[in-house]
């Protein structure tokens, strides 16, 4: 159920292929259509597409079946790792000059983020140690500087700005002498949005390139991006010399494949991905979720890396426990919920996982970590005794009216957080079967369960 | 310039490249996989998704057959009417009827809202039209100074409240001013979100529940904007801003830069929503109408 996508299709592919020993061209060519559609829904370029079914069927036919996995699980790995070799490594460091101020110069088309991610890469920046001056370069947008200015207010953040009447260059020469004086020791330069066919405005950003020489050019694009991509990239590529790649909206149901797309024309590192429209919705970027995800597996390791930097892990062996014997209650789910509630928004957590933010029972979660509804169903749970809590058949009407005064709701606010309560034990038990079976198979693990 | 020479040349970048490929394609070879694999690549390569490609190809291969064609070069004028009855016919107009005819504007961030709110109210104004803008979007940073902007160059007045406020309430106040004010159009704009984002897709609900209780024939339109960059995932945009707000057409904006935008094949055959305009610019004047019919002609003419 959670692993929609090719993950599932291979596993029927190879149902019929009984037993382990080799892979042979047949199985191989079979699996690699499915593989092929996967990558292009995907939006991975056709061409990087091609070159990759290649390699992975050289190097997959003939293969001996690893003893721990299914000939379909065998198949996703080398895909997986290919996938991942492909995205490259971990490297989402700044270069920083060694002579301050470094200079970050953010560049890419109408629409990808530029601003937003400017406003966050500061915030990042600053919360290393840094002293970060925004610098407000698109002239061009309607309010595009205000835009800037009201992100470098919310932050406490420097912006510098000569209105939208001095071109790029000098705002840009500008805003390194201001660094220098006021010894900011970063200066974050953003740029309106420009198609990458539009002469002038390439030519500008290069002029502002020549100008105050970046140590950093990032590509700023948006995760939905589709074929075009690799074009587009090429282009400011070609023109500028980008050091890296920032993916922007990430956080939304795309499969990314244009990020992939991009990393394999340019050769530059993905360094960030924009997780949210909060300005600390920027995280590093791992080429192996994304590959996951590309699959259609999930951002599993995401999510347990936020799982297990969240929650103390002797709650959640002991829920686990509850959970598998029954005794999850109220309290449990009410301490729960706060702890979901630390690891970010539950809608952020879900979009990790593509397919299950469509199960059922999860929608009825998600309605109950919405903030203020939370803060009804505290007070509910709070307004029940302890024997209530833990054994929530007993509420029956005349404690449910007792329960609903207390806590200064409605009756039907009492019954729907029973509901929900019931239905999340139901999810849960499901949750911890299905990890056992996993644990047999491919060796993912569900947060909540380590 | 007419109508169809004015979409012919917001389209020419899509045709340039779209049909460059096809000719060097179709031109005297041979009728075998390796053409239509190279067919089904192009198709995918405009972004019109490998399902749909998938099944257009074996449409044309089915055609190709019954109608006993051998001439590779014909399958090209096969391929566009393939396409010519996805898209349907139908010429799309903006409904107006109403007074105020009520246009909600939604879409995910950056798509290019605020932009064709501007296109659109210069559009209506230019006909002679009384219109009235809302700054549904009180989220991003300066969304509201930027549609004044807007309401500036093109001439109209602008409904808003402060930063932060609820849009719904903003929305009301529009309507209220749109009736006593007794405007023609009120265009409605609305904070970008991603379609997958449940409380923001439900505070787009809340808006259409204060419009429908006051004005119970509003809205006339909603228009979802995308980019036409976008890969497949504008197929589940359009999807859920469709169950969310009742999509009435799409405005796909970005139609200068070099993606080919055939992403629309694949959602008016999925959810057979029709794209109503294009935008091909960043000026005032770049909103052309679509028509489903030019476009396919334009895609594929010579
Ligand atoms: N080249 C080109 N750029 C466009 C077009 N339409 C919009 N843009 C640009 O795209 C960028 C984003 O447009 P906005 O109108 O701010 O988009 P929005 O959907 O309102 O954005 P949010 O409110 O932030 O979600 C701006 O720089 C626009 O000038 C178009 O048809 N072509
Ligand atoms: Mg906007």
């Amino acid at each position: 159920m959670i692993f929609e996508g090719l993950a599932e299709k291979l596993q029927n592919t190879f149902q019929k292929l009984k037993g382990k020993g080799k892979l042979n061209e047949a199985d191989v060519d079979q699996a690699m259509r499915d593989v092929r559609v996967a990558l292009l829904e995907a939006d991975v370029n056709f061409k990087v597409v091609k070159d990759f079914i290649k390699k992975v069927k050289e190097r997959a036919v003939g293969q001996e079946v690893l003893q721990s996995l299914t000939p379909g699980q065998h198949v996703i790995k080398i895909v997986n790792d290919e996938l991942t070799e492909l995205l490259g490594g971990t490297q989402s460091k700044i270069n920083i000059s060694s002579k301050p101020p470094t200079v970050i110069m953010l560049v890419g088309l109408q629409g990808a983020g530029k601003t937003t991610t400017a406003g966050k890469l500061a915030n990042l920046l600053r919360k290393q140690g840094r002293r970060p001056l925004l610098v407000a370069g698109d002239v061009y947008r309607p309010a595009a500087i205000k835009q800037l200015q009201v992100l470098g207010d919310q932050l406490s953040i420097p912006v510098y700005t000569l209105g939208d009447k001095t071109n790029p260059v000098d705002i840009a020469k500008g805003a390194m002498e201001h660094a220098r004086s006021y010894n900011n020791d970063i200066v974050i330069i953003d740029t309106a949005g420009r198609l990458h066919i539009n002469e002038e405005l390439m030519e500008e950003l290069q002029n502002v390139k020549n100008a105050v020489h970046p140590h950093e050019i990032l590509f700023v694009m948006d995760a939905t991006t589709g074929q075009d991509a690799v074009n587009i990239a090429q282009s400011f590529h070609e023109r500028l010399g980008i050091d890296g790649v920032i993916i922007t909206k990430l956080d939304g149901d795309t499969r990314g494949g244009g990020a992939l797309s991009v990393k394999a024309v340019t050769g530059k590192p993905i360094k960030f991905a924009g997780m949210g429209e909060k300005l600390d919705a920027l995280e590093p970027f791992h080429p192996d979720r994304i590959a996951s995800r590309i699959l259609g597996m999930g951002d599993v390791l995401s999510l347990i890396e936020k799982a297990q930097s969240t929650l103390d892990s002797d709650k959640a062996m002991e829920l686990q426990r509850k959970i598998r014997t029954q005794e999850y209650s109220l309290q449990d789910f009410l301490d729960q919920m706060e702890q979901i509630k630390k690891m970010g928004s539950l809608d952020q957590i879900l979009g990790m996982i593509p397919g299950l933010g469509k199960m059922k029972q999860l929608k009825d979660l998600k309605g109950a970590v919405d903030e203020k509804e939370m803060v009804h169903m505290k007070a509910i749970i709070q307004s029940m005794t302890p024997k209530e809590r833990n054994d929530p058949k007993i509420i029956k009407d005349s404690r449910k009216k007792r329960i609903a005064k207390g806590s200064g709701t409605k009756v039907s606010e009492v019954n729907r957080l029973l509901k929900q309560f019931e239905e999340t034990r139901k999810m849960m038990k499901q949750f911890s079967g299905m990890e056992k079976n996993l644990k047999k198979g491919g060796g993912f693990k569900l947060p909540f369960f380590k | 310039m007419g109508f169809f020479s004015k979409l012919k040349e917001g389209l020419t970048k899509t045709r340039q490249g779209f049909v460059a490929k096809i000719e060097n394609l179709v031109s005297g070879k041979k009728i075998d996989d390796e053409l239509y694999e190279e067919l089904e690549e192009l198709l995918i390569q405009a972004d019109v998704g490998v399902n749909t490609a998938i099944e257009l190809v074996e449409d044309l291969r089915k055609a190709v057959k019954e109608r006993k064609i051998e001439d590779s070069g014909e399958l090209k004028n096969v391929l566009k009417e393939l396409v010519a009855d996805i898209m349907g016919s139908e010429e799309f107009k903006l409904k107006t009827v109403n007074k105020p005819t009520v246009i909600v504007v939604v879409g995910v961030n950056g798509a290019g809202k605020t932009t064709t709110i501007g296109k659109l109210a210069n559009n209506f104004k230019q006909d002679g039209k009384n219109v009235l803008l809302a700054a549904g979007d009180t989220f991003r940073a300066a969304a509201i100074d930027q549609l004044e902007i807007w309401g500036n160059r093109v001439g109209c007045d602008v409904i808003k409240h402060q930063e932060g406020a609820d849009p719904a309430a903003v929305v009301y106040d529009s309507l209220q001013a749109a009736k006593a004010r007794e405007s023609d159009i009120l265009i409605i704009d609305t904070a970008g979100r991603l379609h997958t984002k449940v409380n923001l897709m439900e505070e787009l609900k809340k808006i259409f529940r204060v419009i429908s209780r006051e004005m119970p024939d509003a809205p006339d339109e909603v228009l979802l904007v995308l980019d036409a960059t976008t890969g497949q995932n504008a197929i589940s945009q359009s999807k859920l801003f469709a169950q969310a707000a009742g999509v009435t057409g799409i405005v796909l904006t970005k139609l200068d830069g070099t993606a080919k935008g055939g992403v629309v094949i694949g959602i008016k055959s999925e959810l057979n929503i029709p794209v109503k305009f294009i935008g091909v610019g960043e000026q005032i004047d770049d909103l052309k109408e679509f028509s489903p019919q030019d476009f396919v002609e334009a895609l594929f003419e010579e």
